[in-house]
């Protein structure tokens, strides 16, 4: 890789690089995403390797390691090029058929391609699998093109264009004019128009400015920004560089949460290329203007998510929110003037600058512009990223995008936001999806998890997860937050054991209203949703368990009695053995009996039994 | 800047601050009192207590902010005793008398505010500590030593010396013993020996009076930072 | 190399400013799989900042243990979906088959059980990681098979 000394020897190097690329020749696109590195991605990928070096064909067929294909539930995703086949659920086993039949023979293998539940049909192609129809990819659309490892692969598909053409003749105003006209607004959490918070950074007094793309994805259920940082990382420093150029800034920092090691690897590896090809460092391109960025590494606190907390911890002290006024585009790290956007605005800003505000302001709601990133995951069938136009409706998520509900069941909420979001009812499916519907419903965007649930969720059991996560996850610094999470963990926790009272109700809600209202940050402001979006949405539940001391989900341990069903019971002891307390007893082969007196309902019995034995009642 | 004055309104009374003032200054200069735990004026304000909450804004967009930290700002209509902040105010109580059943001063607060009694589940009977920090802020900034700070997060959030040991860097000046507003952290004085933090130091008597001065540590401490001999700091106040 | 030499390794990376504690703590985390409260003082004498503030980020930030962790560590993720999917139930499995509960380790400092707010694999729910390996759709009967290789 050369070090460019201008946009047109950037522009000369692209050229030959795409003349010296074939777009003909054969591609095996094997999606090392976040959903199928845990499924066996690298296996397949080295099965692949072995196969095709074996062949003799490792010279014809070009084998890459793409960033997340999307459809998380058919792990392992294949991607073959140039025909646009996807693959899905290949195991390293499954490698050679494929090679021998598609590769060699050009047949395509049915058993490999998604099968429309709808009417059975075999969709090979990528444009037809509905999962994928949907979707309108901005941020996610270089994934299954590119390996992640290479600045070719992302130069190829037009990477650093829009630098190119900020560098080339934008001033840093007509940049933030774009942005803003663009609608854009920050993907994180709070929403807060993008091309504002630059405008207010670059006019904020003082001469050095900082900019930071918060990679510190801690809501759970939420994992597009780990997808991209590790898919398309380069696309993150380009929207950087560019923001740089905007609000004045030659520092800037990425923070990323140390529980993703391979998004630390893949942007510490896309730095070390950008650098040394000159697209980051003094002087980019020879327009005289200089931009280098640094990895910062959280260190497991979800409260840093929170710009000041992030800011505090980034200068070496923990990660306790501090009050604002001043904020932090006036008075952020170091007491400087400081931009903070997450992974995907900093992903959407290439894109804006390459095609221009205008179009991406075509796209969306009225206040809500562009497309989002959502991590749909639960009981769907196709759990996996998808990224659609603001104002998609739930119902077109989950039915259209989703498949539906998996094994069958029946919808009963989703949940949006992660722990400073809200639980959705039924009776909002067809509402279409933006910042402020989803406000207007008791929920928000957030960083974009939306976690389907169906007649298995108990909604008092989701309420006390989420205050059983944020209680640990408060930084204690204000009372609101600290002992209102306390205390509200504490309710929920009686009332999933069968304790509740009915005055903790109107007790729970008028401590909600005081943590909203006076909470110091974002974290103890919101940790009421979920709360408050299932008491308002599902008091019937918490009815349930408070009056009738039952779980209807089936859920809450202690209001749950364990059976075994003498006339389907093997005797197999799977559960026998499984058991903590040693409560389950009976000869072998014959029906085993649980001892309600030692019973803790752990429910393991219920988990291993292959036959369907154990039964469960509230 | 700075210098400049606003006027804003404060429970419907027109009144004019440097910019900038912190609203709970704002309020105070103008004879309208704020309940506060965490507030000291010789301390950097923080936040923590929420206890001075006002509510700023016109309806229906009000919200409620800190009064310690927010800065007046021209034409901020300010109420510091509305519906909403008083909700919030009790609410905050009862949660503290639920964390810190025998802090007295703050039954006596809450009581003032008509809140008698917690409907939280108690925490440890004895528990007096806030956790307001206002023993950490005076030793970091006013004593400038840093022998105790914020430890852990939420559930066991608390003051502490490093690894709870004794504090080498402690001087035993009691400083954080008498700010605490709950009088949480223990301390004794017996023989010339001051306890503090688990750690005991000898109190140097005054060479004319022979009553004691301060713990040794502390004089140290001083002659350190003054370069003069520790010897200089052997004479109390009185005798002086 | 002994521990001053390991830590002096660690040190000679950086600058030395307060910015730097956490970077510095992380690599501690890393090369000595917890932080040994006397290299901690050394730290807080070379960055020049109290010890009070390395206390309080060790005990603030959950990567930190003040604690020996053990040689491999389990994290069994907690995030939402695979809460919904019997996250609990599989920390609960392992946390058995290992003797170990939640944030310790085990006795002959093998392993080391945590929970992880969300690992960002939600889609293979409920998951587990050992080290740097991901375990995705995982199911109590598969445990016992899943920690053999690590076992001494």
């Amino acid at each position: 890789m050369p070090k460019f000394e201008s946009m047109n020897h950037l522009e000369e190097y692209r050229g030959r690089l795409l003349s010296s690329r074939n777009p003909q020749e054969p591609q095996v696109l094997v999606c090392g995403g976040p959903g199928c590195l845990p499924m066996g991605s690298e296996e397949v990928a080295a099965a692949f390797q072995a196969e095709l070096k074996q062949r003799g064909l490792n010279g014809n067929v070009v084998l890459k390691e793409s960033g997340c294909q999307g459809l998380c539930a058919k792990a392992v995703k294949v991607m073959l090029r140039p025909q646009g086949i996807t693959y899905q659920q290949v195991t390293a086993e499954d490698v050679p058929e494929i090679v021998e039949a598609t590769l060699v023979n050009g047949k395509i293998l049915d058993k490999f391609c998604y099968q429309d539940p709808a009417d059975g049909s075999v969709k090979a192609y990528k444009s037809k699998v509905p999962f994928y129809q949907g979707q309108r990819p901005i941020v996610l659309g270089k994934m299954d093109l590119i390996d992640p490892t290479s600045l070719d692969d992302y130069l190829a598909q037009g990477g650093y264009q829009a630098l190119q053409k900020v560098l080339g003749g934008k001033s840093p105003e007509a940049v933030i004019d774009a942005v803003e006209r663009s609608g854009l607004r920050g993907r994180g959490g709070g929403g807060f128009p993008t091309g504002r918070k630059w405008r207010l950074c670059r006019q904020a007094p003082g001469d050095v400015k900082y900019l930071i793309c918060n990679g510190d994805e801690g809501d759970p259920g939420a994992f597009m920004d780990r997808a991209v940082m590790e898919g398309d990382p380069h696309a993150v420093l380009e929207g950087m560089i560019i923001g740089g150029f905007a609000i004045g800034a030659n520092q800037g920092y990425i923070y990323v949460r140390h529980e993703y090691p391979l998004a630390v690897k893949r942007l510490a590896l896309a730095i070390d290329q950008a650098r040394e090809a000159g697209l980051l460092g003094a002087n980019l391109l020879g327009s005289g203007f200089s931009f280098d960025v640094k990895i910062s590494k959280g260190a497991g606190a979800f409260v840093c998510g929170e710009e000041t907390a992030l800011i505090a911890s980034m200068e070496g002290d923990i990660g306790e929110p501090h009050p604002r006024p001043p904020y932090p585009a006036v008075a952020g790290l170091w007491g400087k003037p400081t931009v903070i956007n997450n992974v995907e605005t900093w992903a959407n800003v290439p894109a804006i600058m390459s095609h221009g505000p205008e179009w991406y302001a075509a796209i969306g709601t009225e206040n809500s512009k562009g497309t989002k990133v959502f991590s749909l995951v639960g009981a769907v069938n196709n759990t996996g990223l998808v990224e659609v136009p603001m104002g998609t409706t739930l119902r077109q998520m989950v039915y259209d995008l989703g498949g539906g509900i998996r094994d069958g069941g029946e919808f009963k909420a989703v949940q949006t936001g992660g722990p400073s979001g809200g639980c959705i009812p039924k009776q909002f499916l067809d509402l279409p999806v933006d910042y402020d519907s989803l406000q207007s419903v008791g929920s928000i965007m957030g960083s974009g998890g939306m976690i389907v649930m169906d007649e298995t969720s108990c909604m008092v059991d989701v309420a006390r997860y989420f205050m059983s996560f944020l209680h640990d996850e408060s930084c204690g610094k204000c009372t609101p937050c600290r002992e209102g999470t306390k205390h509200l963990l504490e309710i929920l926790t009686e009332i999933t054991k069968g304790n509740g009272k009915e005055e903790h109700i109107p007790l729970m809600e008028e401590l909600c209203d005081t943590m909203a209202a006076a909470s110091l940050c974002g974290l103890g402001q919101s940790a009421v949703n979920p709360v408050r979006s299932t008491l308002k949405y599902f008091r019937e539940e918490y009815e349930a368990h408070i009056l009738h001391k039952k779980c209807p989900a089936l859920v809450c341990r202690p209001l749950l009695k364990y059976t075994v069903d003498p006339e389907t019971c093997t005797g197999c002891l799977a559960c026998v053995r499984e058991c903590p307390v040693d409560a389950i007893h009976g000869e072998a082969a014959e029906p085993q009996v649980i001892d309600q007196e030692l019973c803790v309902k752990c429910g393991m019995c219920h988990a291993v039994c292959k036959f369907d034995a154990v039964k469960v009642e509230s | 800047m700075k210098n400049d004055s606003v006027s804003l309104t404060i429970d419907g009374k027109p009144v004019q601050v440097p910019a900038g003032t912190a609203l709970l200054l704002a309020a105070k200069a103008n004879n309208i009192d704020i309940p506060t735990l965490c507030y000291h004026p010789e301390l950097k304000p923080e936040g923590h207590c929420r206890l001075c909450v006002v509510e700023i804004g016109t309806a229906p967009r009000t919200r409620l902010v800190n009064s310690c930290t927010y800065p007046a700002e021209p034409g901020l209509v300010v109420q510091t005793a509305s519906a909403k902040v008083l909700a919030s105010r009790r609410m905050v109580l009862e949660l503290l008398l639920a964390q810190a059943p025998a802090g007295e001063h703050l039954k006596e607060m809450a009581a003032a505010m008509g809140v008698h009694e917690t409907r939280f589940k108690k925490g440890d009977p004895a528990a007096r500590c806030i956790l307001c920090a206002q023993c950490v802020r005076t030793c970091r900034e006013v004593v400038g030593v840093s022998a105790i700070s914020m430890a852990f997060r939420t559930p066991k959030k608390r003051v502490a010396t490093p690894f709870a040991e004794q504090s080498e860097a402690c001087i035993g000046c009691g400083s954080c013993v008498f700010i605490c507003p709950t009088n949480t952290i223990a301390y004794t004085e017996k023989d010339g020996i001051r306890t503090v933090w688990g750690r005991k130091f000898e109190l140097q008597p005054c060479n004319k009076c022979g009553n004691y001065i301060a713990p040794k540590a502390q004089l140290e401490h001083w002659a350190k930072l003054t370069g003069d001999p520790v010897e200089s700091f052997y004479v109390c106040k009185d005798c002086r | 190399m002994t521990d001053p030499q390991r830590l002096e390794t660690i040190m000679s990376r950086y600058a030395g400013v307060a910015a730097d504690l956490i970077p510095v703590l992380q690599d501690i985390q890393d090369e000595f799989n917890y932080l040994p409260k006397d290299e901690l003082k050394v730290v807080a004498q070379h960055l020049n900042v109290p010890l009070t503030r390395v206390y309080s980020v060790a005990t603030f930030f959950k990567m930190f243990s003040l604690e020996p962790r053990g040689k491999h560590l389990i994290r069994v993720c907690l995030g939402t979906a695979c809460h919904l999917r019997g996250g609990q139930r599989l920390v609960e499995t392992v946390g058995r088959r290992l003797n170990v509960g939640p944030g310790h380790a085990t006795e002959d400092l093998q392993f080391s059980l945590e929970t992880v707010g969300c690992l960002g694999s939600c889609a293979q729910a409920p998951l587990m990681m050992i080290d740097d390996k991901y375990f995705g759709r995982m199911a109590v009967d598969k445990v016992p098979k899943i920690l053999k290789p690590y076992k001494p």
